[in-house]
Order: C-alpha cells, then sequence, then structure tokens
C-alpha cells in the first residue's frame, strides 16, 4: 500500500510575529492542501472581526485565546501534513529570547531546522540565536528561509548579500548541511512552487527540500543502548525487558552485557509487538529476552560486550535552564536520563554561552533560558554517552523534587576534565579509566619501552599564539633531542587539520576538540614510550587542562612561548596576520581573539622577542627530559 | 533503511504507554468506543504483549449512546480480559451532581466533565490516557504527551512542563494527575492507514450505513429519542457514515458511501473540513475546546 512507503521528517521552526513565520507555515499547510475549510472559515471569520484584508495565513498557527488575542505565541505548537512521500511534524516556536527554552524544546526532536531571515533587514540576532541553538542541539540540517524577497524587488544582489553574512557567521556552528532559499511566503514564491520572480535562483523551493533531505541522520546506529524501560513478567515461563532501543543495533544470540552490574548474557528472543524478529534497531520499541537469569530491573541497559558507554557519576553537560527559579549551586535536582532517575547536584558553571555569538563568558548562576556548561555530580553511576555521539544517551532533563517540575534540558559533553585538581586526577583517572575502557591494556607496558628506550616518554606542549616562535624552537629541540638517541615524535597544528582534523573548523568547539583529539594522540605515542612534541596554538585553557589530565603528574610539561605583538606580525610565519589586518580572519588568536594564558605555576613561559634560539632550546634541554 | 511513518508513530506510541505503566500506580485508558480509543487499546496490548495490559479501561457513558458503540465493547473487554469500569452521567444527574441541560439543544457532553474526574477520583486513577491528537483542534497542537492536571483536574496552559528528547516526566504531588496522549502525533488519516495496515477491527457505524437523520445548522444529527428536533427539522433516511463517534446528540454523520477502509482512507485524504467540524459541541464559540479543557474536559 502506498503509505507504507511515507516516511516521517520533524523539523522546527521559530521566528516572531513579524518575520512571516506563521505565514510561511500557513502557506506550506495551504499549499499542500492541509488546511481544512472549517478551519479557513474560522480564520476569514476572525481576519474579518479584526479589520484585516484577505486571509490572515498566520492565524491559523495560533493557538491559545491569550495568544491570539495578544497576537504572540508564546509555546511549542507541532503541526501536521503530508504529501505523497512524507509526513511532516512542524515544532513551531516563538523565536524571542524569553523563549530559548521552547526553541530548545522545538529542535530537541528535529531533524531539520528552518532560519527565517526577513529580506529587508538582513541577518538580525534573532536568527542567529536560533541557528545557535540549531547547532547546540545538534541538528544536522539547517534551511535558513531569506522571506519577503517581494519587498526587495527580488532582488538577487540583496539576498547574496545576506547568504554571505550568514556563511561568515555559520562558521562559528556545527552545522554541515545549510541551505539558503529566497522566497516569499506572502504570495507563495518558492515554498512550495517555484513562482514567476525569481528566475535567477536555481535551487530547490522549501518544500522540494523538506521532501528530499536525508532523515535519522541524528541516530547513532553504531553503539548499542538499551535503556530497559519495563519489565515483562507475565508467569513464570517469560521475562522480558522491554524499552526502545536508543541507538544501535541488535540481533539474536548477540552478546551482551548489563549494566551496572557488568552481568554478561546471550540475546535469546527479540518481541515486537507479537511476533519474534531477528534483529531490531535504533527507534524499534521492543522487547527483549535473555538466556540468563540475572537481576535486571528499569533504569538498566543493555549494551554489546566490549562497546559499553561512560560510567560516571560526575560530568560536564550543556544546559539550558528552562524554570523561572534560577539554578543553585549545591542544590539536589533529579535527573531523568534515558529510563533512570537519580539526584543530580550541579558544581560549579564552566561558562554561560551567548547564544547570538556562542561566545563563552563567566556566570555565576543559571536563569531561565541561559545556556551554560555545567559540572554536575550524580548519587549513582549514569550511563552515558557524549550528546556530539549520541543524542540519546548524551541527553537528560533536571526537575526540581519540590515542584516536580522539569528545569532543564542536558547535553551530556565530557567526562573527566577538572579544573581545580587536574593533575591530582591524572592517576585516579587513568584508573577508573582502564576499568570502564573498551581498550585492553597495551600490549607492551610502557615502562617496559621506557627501560629499553633509555629514558622516560614525556609530553612537551608548546601553546602560544602564531609567530611566537612555537614551532620553531620544537623544531630543534626535537632535533637535539634526536640525535642523542631518543625516541620522538612532533605533533603540528597545520599536519594534522589537514588529515586527522580536517574535518574541523575554528570555531570554540572545533578548536575544543581538535586539542581533544590531539590530545588521543599524544596519549598513544606516550604510552609507547615517545618523547612527545606538541605545537598548538590552544588558547583555551580549560582544553589544554583536558590534555594534561590524560598524563600522570610531571610527564605533561607546558611551554608557554611568546613574542611582543611587533615581532609576531614582523615574523608572521604564515601571513595570518597580514589576512586578519585586512579583515579576512575575524577571530585569529593573537590579533583580536584572546589566548588563555597558563598559570605561572604550570608552565614555563619562555619569550621569544629578545633571546635567540640557541637560548630557548637550551631551557628546555635543560629541563633533563 | 527508510522507517515508514506508521511504525515511527507506533514506536513512539508503545514507548509512551511503557513509560506510563512504570511511572504511575494506577493509570487507565479512557476508552469511548471511538476509532481512536481503539486504537489505544490495540496499542496497548502490543506495548505489553505477551502479558495483558496493565490496567483498565474507564469508559464514562452517558446513556445517549450509538447501540453498536456498547456492542463493540464489550465484545472488545471480553476478547482481551482487559477490565472495564463506567461511569454513568445518569448517576451523577440522579444525585444532583450534575444538572440536564434542556430543550433541542442539550447535550451530555459538559456533563461528562464531571462524572469523569468522579470516576477518575473514586478509583484513584493518576494517569488517564486519551486518544487525544494535535490535529483536532487548535487548543490541542500544544498538548503535551504528559498533560499535567492539578488536584482538582484542570488543565492550566501556562504551567505545562517543556518535553525534550523522549524523556517524560510524570512525577507529581499526592491527588495530582496526569492525562497522557500517547497518539499526540498522529493525524486522522494515520489513524485510519494504521487501522487499515493492522486490520483493526471498529464498529460498524463508521461504515457507509441507511440511517435517519435530520439537518441541523449544516450538521446531520441521527434521529433519536435522544435529541428533541425543532418543529421544522425532518428526518430522512440516508447512506451515511460516523467520522467520529461520542455522544450521539452531538456527533453528526456525513452522507458517504464509504464502505471499506480502503474508501474511507481515500475519503478522509480528499477531505476539505476537519473531523471535529463536524462536532456541533466544537461549535459553540470558537475557544470551546479550550474552555472544556480548562475544566477538566479531556
Amino acid at each position: 500500500m502506498a503509505y507504507s512507503d511515507m516516511d516521517l521528517l520533524r523539523f522546527s521552526t521559530a521566528g516572531s510575529v513579524d518575520d512571516g513565520k506563521s505565514t510561511l507555515i500557513g502557506r506550506l499547510l495551504y499549499d499542500s492542501k492541509s488546511i481544512f475549510e472549517d478551519q479557513l472559515e474560522a480564520i476569514e471569520k476572525t481576519s474579518a472581526s479584526t479589520g484585516e484584508e484577505g486571509i490572515n495565513l498566520a492565524l491559523l498557527t495560533d493557538g491559545l485565546r491569550a495568544e491570539r488575542e495578544q497576537k504572540i505565541t508564546i509555546d511549542v505548537a507541532y503541526r501536521y501534513f503530508a504529501t505523497p512521500r512524507r509526513k511532516f511534524i512542524i515544532a513551531d516556536t516563538p523565536g524571542h529570547i524569553q523563549y530559548t527554552r521552547n526553541m530548545v524544546t522545538g529542535a530537541s526532536t528535529a531533524d531539520l531546522t528552518i532560519v527565517l531571515v526577513d529580506a529587508r533587514k538582513g541577518l538580525m540576532t534573532q536568527s542567529k540565536r536560533h541557528a545557535c541553538i540549531a547547532s547546540i542541539l545538534q541538528i544536522p540540517h539547517l534551511v535558513v528561509a531569506i522571506n519577503k524577497m517581494d519587498l526587495i524587488d527580488y532582488s538577487q544582489e540583496r539576498y547574496n548579500d545576506i547568504v554571505r553574512d550568514f556563511e561568515a557567521f555559520a562558521q562559528k556552528l556545527e552545522i554541515d548541511d545549510i541551505t539558503f532559499i529566497p522566497m516569499s511566503a506572502l504570495h507563495g514564491d518558492n515554498v512550495v512552487q517555484r513562482g514567476n520572480n525569481m528566475p535567477w535562483y536555481n535551487g530547490a523551493t522549501l518544500m522540494h527540500t523538506l521532501e528530499n533531505v536525508v532523515v535519522g541522520s541524528r541516530q547513532n546506529n553504531i553503539d548499542l543502548r538499551f535503556p530497559v524501560q519495563y519489565v515483562i513478567r507475565p508467569n513464570q515461563d517469560f521475562r522480558g525487558y522491554a524499552g526502545t532501543i536508543a541507538s544501535g543495533s541488535i540481533r539474536m544470540g548477540e552478546q551482551i552485557t548489563s549494566l551496572p552490574s557488568g552481568l554478561q548474557s546471550t540475546i535469546k528472543e527479540i518481541w515486537k509487538n507479537n511476533t519474534t524478529i531477528e534483529h531490531a534497531s535504533a527507534g524499534d520499541a521492543v522487547v527483549l529476552c535473555i538466556e540468563d537469569d540475572i537481576d535486571i530491573s528499569r533504569g538498566d541497559m543493555l549494551v554489546r560486550n566490549g562497546n559499553l558507554p561512560n560510567q560516571e557519576n560526575e560530568f560536564e553537560a550543556l544546559l539550558c535552564w528552562m524554570n523561572e527559579d534560577e539554578m543553585q549551586i549545591g542544590k539536589k535536582y533529579l535527573i531523568q536520563h534515558t529510563t533512570k532517575i537519580a539526584s543530580a547536584t550541579p558544581v560549579n558553571i564552566r561558562y554561560k554561552l551567548d547564544v547570538e555569538t556562542m561566545h563563552r563568558e563567566a556566570a555565576v548562576t543559571m536563569q531561565m533560558n541561559d545556556i551554560g556548561r555545567i559540572r554536575l555530580k550524580s548519587s549513582e553511576v549514569l550511563c552515558i554517552d557524549s550528546y556530539k555521539l549520541n543524542n540519546a544517551t548524551g541527553s537528560f532533563i533536571l526537575i526540581d523534587p519540590s515542584t516536580n517540575a522539569t528545569v532543564a534540558a542536558g547535553m551530556v559533553q565530557a567526562f573527566k576534565t577538572n579544573d581545580e585538581a587536574p593533575i591530582q586526577k591524572a592517576e585516579t583517572d587513568r584508573s577508573t579509566e582502564q576499568k570502564h575502557s573498551i581498550n585492553e591494556a597495551w600490549n607492551i607496558p610502557r615502562t617496559e619501552r621506557e627501560k629499553r628506550n633509555k629514558h622516560h616518554a614525556k609530553v612537551l606542549w608548546f601553546t602560544g599564539v602564531s609567530g611566537a616562535g612555537k614551532s620553531t624552537i620544537a623544531q630543534e629541540v626535537e632535533k637535539k633531542l634526536f640525535a642523542a638517541g631518543k625516541q620522538t615524535i612532533l605533533l603540528d597544528g597545520d599536519q594534522l587539520r589537514q588529515g586527522m582534523n580536517a574535518d574541523l573548523g575554528f570555531s570554540e568547539n572545533d578548536r575544543s576538540e581538535n586539542i581533544r583529539r590531539v590530545g588521543e594522540l599524544a596519549k598513544i605515542c606516550y604510552q609507547h614510550g615517545l618523547i612527545v612534541l606538541c605545537t598548538f596554538v590552544s588558547p583555551i585553557r580549560k582544553d589544554r587542562e583536558l590534555v594534561r589530565s590524560m598524563f600522570p603528574e610531571g610527564d605533561f610539561i607546558q611551554i608557554y612561548v611568546i613574542a611582543s605583538q611587533e615581532v609576531r606580525i614582523q615574523r608572521d610565519p604564515k601571513g595570518l596576520y597580514k589576512k586578519a589586518q585586512a579583515g579576512l580572519i575575524k577571530n585569529l588568536t593573537g590579533y583580536n581573539a584572546e589566548h588563555e594564558a597558563p598559570d605561572a605555576k604550570d608552565a614555563i613561559t619562555i619569550d621569544t622577542t629578545d633571546s635567540s634560539l640557541e637560548e630557548c632550546v637550551e631551557i628546555i634541554l635543560s629541563l633533563n627530559i | 533503511m527508510k522507517t515508514s511513518h506508521l511504525s515511527i508513530l507506533e514506536n513512539e506510541a508503545i514507548h509512551v504507554l511503557r513509560e506510563v505503566a512504570s511511572q504511575f500506580e494506577r493509570p487507565a485508558i479512557l476508552f469511548s468506543g471511538g476509532k481512536d480509543s481503539i486504537l489505544l487499546v490495540h496499542l496497548a496490548l502490543k506495548a505489553f504483549y505477551p502479558a495483558r495490559i496493565p490496567f483498565p479501561l474507564v469508559h464514562i457513558d452517558t446513556g445517549h449512546n450509538f447501540e453498536e458503540t456498547i456492542i463493540f465493547r464489550d465484545r472488545l473487554i471480553e476478547t482481551t480480559g482487559v477490565k472495564l469500569i463506567v461511569g454513568f452521567v445518569q448517576e451523577c444527574i440522579d444525585a444532583g451532581r450534575a444538572v440536564e441541560e434542556k430543550g433541542p439543544e442539550a447535550s451530555r457532553n459538559g456533563l461528562q466533565t464531571v462524572t469523569l474526574l468522579e470516576t477518575l477520583k473514586k478509583h484513584q486513577i493518576d494517569a488517564a490516557i486519551g486518544g487525544g491528537r494535535r490535529d483536532e483542534e487548535k487548543a490541542r497542537a500544544k498538548e503535551r504527551f504528559f498533560s499535567h492536571r492539578d488536584q482538582i483536574g484542570q488543565w492550566d496552559p501556562k504551567n505545562q512542563r517543556p518535553e525534550l528528547w523522549n524523556l517524560y516526566n510524570g512525577r507529581k504531588h499526592t491527588g495530582e494527575q496526569f492525562r497522557v496522549f500517547p497518539i499526540s502525533n498522529w493525524t486522522e488519516l494515520d489513524v485510519w492507514q494504521y487501522i487499515a495496515q493492522e486490520n483493526i477491527d471498529i464498529p460498524s457505524i463508521y461504515f457507509a450505513h441507511k440511517r435517519r437523520v435530520f439537518n441541523r445548522r449544516g450538521t446531520w444529527l441521527d434521529d433519536n429519542s435522544f435529541i428533541q428536533k425543532y418543529p421544522d427539522e425532518q428526518s430522512v433516511e440516508m447512506i451515511v457514515r460516523f467520522r467520529t463517534i461520542g455522544d450521539a446528540t452531538c456527533t453528526g454523520a456525513l452522507p458517504s458511501s464509504a464502505s471499506s477502509l480502503d474508501d474511507i482512507i481515500s475519503e478522509v485524504a480528499a477531505a476539505r473540513v476537519t473531523e471535529r467540524g463536524n462536532r456541533h459541541d466544537d461549535k459553540r464559540s470558537e475557544t470551546a475546546m479550550e474552555d472544556r479543557k480548562r475544566a477538566g474536559y479531556f
């Protein structure tokens, strides 16, 4: 039957009264013939009674009476329409800053988001905010609807300007797929029909984009995570674990581990409704029966042997605060994560995000609609993955136990960082890491390699802005060490960005990820007994501290290389300062972006302004590596 | 591989039903005899198979029923082995807790709310699962899957909890309740397509049949003993079917020859009026539904 070939796309929209969002949705519904006569009649009546001319398509989407009277939308409203190819669910949210929490709610299930730009006004903060939220929530597809083209005479030039502005802004975002569409929702151009007003536009209409975009790309199809939701036990002979597969897939006969117990068993049967099936995957609501009689209940998680999530009771997450009562550090909240509920306490606020610029700023509290990175401690160990790798097991909500209100939405970011005592923590981290890590211990222990090499493994981390002299010094140091018969490797920023990290840009998140990966690579080299020299601008202190926390105290040496700006601009080894001066680079560290200097006790500082290369190299070699 | 919209909706509804069974002590399915509540029972059978549905059905009986619905209900109870709780509007009227409307426009639709709240209280039901869908009516577009009601069963649109991902917060204080809508994201067409796909049995009055009806302000109403006709209202025999099934005093019939599920699907796909457009009770004022919801109507 034809309807079994239809799939489903959930998308979100945000916007305020005057940017034409409601008109756009009205247009989609109207032109796809999803509006019924009685709805049309009702809005015709209302349009007439408020003295508006013609049909106000926006009235179709304004739900509650209070909103209709005040002409605002105050919550997430869900709309439905279908074409022969697809069923669509729209999460429609107001765009004003007070409604960040609604945008986050609407975006939490969306595969695509439509950001509206009023062509007369260009890229305004509201559109930026919406795009930032889409990026934070990891929505894979973004459509920038440049609306009201009719009011600027369908000008291609103006359209191109807006596209350029948006692309420059989007460098900070983590969205790979951005589509720009010039349109007039009022007249219908490029919404469902192409129209005749913009022959210069060769791209797809909005409807065509919605019908053809790939769905389900948010889903993690690799790592099996099955949160047990409910135990089905009709009689002594049947015991099944009901739940929805959060990610990955499962096959009959496969080995599984139950967490937190760690007990292992084999999948005996997979039930879907009233039949057994061979195989089930992410999104399927199933019942699993296993071979062995082990104690499993709601809140436990079944995973594949050798592919375990992080089991943590302390981690960092981006939180969107959703309640009028501000967040209190040290207060006990409840955390609802998959099917598990535990207590959770905010330990500190790392930073708050400005959702218009993605800038990080210091904060002492989180108020309604704030988004920030928080460190949380939970009363029980949770089976979590980072949100980036797994939306389903990286997301959670916080509940205030006194009011039962949902006060925050959270996205897990990292597990093992700690600003206050990073070094002391390193050893304990390593031990817990070994316990939970899926990697076996290295085949030949580092100490054995060190014995043969006749020197210790070390990490020398050179940080500092472009032109300070990091690479020059590091290269010379490595040559000297190599000549002395030591095992070395030099990891250079530009080199790794061409290969291993080619997928990363220069947004703050990408820079963090760049450093994290370098840290992991350095760790592997270090475990193989090498002296690892790393030259990275690494402007963010916490990123460097994350790397530091991967190594035992004393084996990670941070070298902060500095030089006066005059000297750096004169050196300009990569021509970056020239570009920045010409306005071609917007956030060059050391020119118009800040480098967070390490504390004196955490680093050796080398000023290259007036020193010779030999002097600098000597300082490092004198550390007795 | 592409997952069809119907399996996505089915998975979502089953997930919600299992969440209800886990998070609440005494849930119940509100059963009207209409297709949406029949669909809910079907989904619940799937969600807990091979166990029985771990909660009862609650039917609020206005006394003004289409006979076919009651026969259907009793047969369903027999085949599924689910417990049935009936709340009678007549009892509330007899006890003086509800006052019957008079005249040709009289309906027990508003009185249902009183009986519903009383029945839920009497059986200490803390989560009432309903077949409400967001596409039905404007006020429902913002309804949550887990909809919080205060101690007197009222809905405050400003005080609803945000729902993110598939995490549903059903925590409550003593005496408070939830209404839960597992098929929130289904449209009328989805429901019919699914009924056809799964071959779900539904009451015969959904299909075209001969019936005596009369026209009141554009709606064809059943000519039965519960409705007082105006002097100028004449009943005629027509081939009709019902698109929704509610109280027999306010559910409009639709002139239609659709006699199979495929006919119905084609008809619904081409329909130009919403299904509630034929519900006499919603026509009283533009915000009728919102007002009834605030008072505790389903």
